[in-house]
């Protein structure tokens, strides 16, 4: 699974993005946050935001009940902001 | 048609490409946006914007896909710019073009709307000491809301 960062996430994590094998027995995006936050502090911290943080499975804003393989792009992101117009 | 660019653009002659060769084109509404000091605060350096290729472009895509569903619009453009922008620069240039007003200004709007509360791009503004990232603005959300009352 390819993971992206963007904004105050990807300083937190300090990466990009980042490869990882999803354990087989994930299924959702919501066994997914779970088990992304016992990574470690930092992800932890970026979860603990969660009302704030949002997510995308190949580049569809997606919710706790969607799918999710090991062959997905995930994004992890704050709200998105447009230019103060 | 949708364009994700670092590079400025020039209004005039994006008007002039989008229009150029239809003649039922009555109109043409266009909205442009700017990186803007705060006057609650010490003066803004730069903003810089950074994006989620790929996505960003099929967000744009689908909010102009329901643009034209919604209003009979003969053309669109979005072009969006990224990267580090100073203040008083363009960040977004957003225009219809319908045979009547009425439909190149609702469309005009919707887009811009929709734009900010959808498309995935977060502003970081730096104010010199303070560099910090924008959090999404509740006025934004409510205004693309008002599309679904």
């Amino acid at each position: 699974m390819k993971i992206l960062y963007f904004a105050w996430v990807r300083d937190k994590i300090g990466l990009d993005s980042e490869e990882f094998d999803l354990p087989p027995e994930i299924v959702t995006a919501g066994e997914f946050i779970e088990w992304f936050k016992t990574r470690g502090d930092n992800y932890a911290e970026v979860i603990g935001a969660s009302d704030t943080v949002k997510m995308a499975i190949n580049q569809e804003y997606a919710g706790p009940e969607n799918a999710i393989s090991n062959e997905d792009e995930v994004a992890l992101f704050p709200p998105v902001t447009g230019g103060k117009y | 048609m949708i364009i994700v660019q670092r590079e400025d653009f020039e209004v005039g002659i994006e008007l002039k490409r989008l229009t150029e060769g239809n003649n039922e084109i009555g109109g043409v509404c266009s909205f442009i946006g700017f990186v803007r000091d705060s006057p609650e605060r010490e003066s803004l350096e730069a903003m810089t914007l950074q994006h989620y290729p790929g996505m960003t472009e099929k967000e744009l895509n689908r909010i102009d896909d329901e643009a034209h569903s919604r209003w009979p619009l003969e053309a669109s453009l979005i072009i969006h710019r990224y990267g580090r922008l100073q203040p008083g620069e363009q960040i977004v240039l957003v225009a219809t073009a319908s045979a009547h007003r009425k439909a190149a200004f609702e469309g005009c709007e919707f887009l811009i709307d929709f734009l900010k509360t959808r498309a995935p791009f977060w502003k970081k503004e730096d104010y010199g000491s303070v560099k910090e990232w924008v959090g999404s603005l509740e006025a934004d959300n409510r205004a693309t809301e008002k599309w679904y009352e």
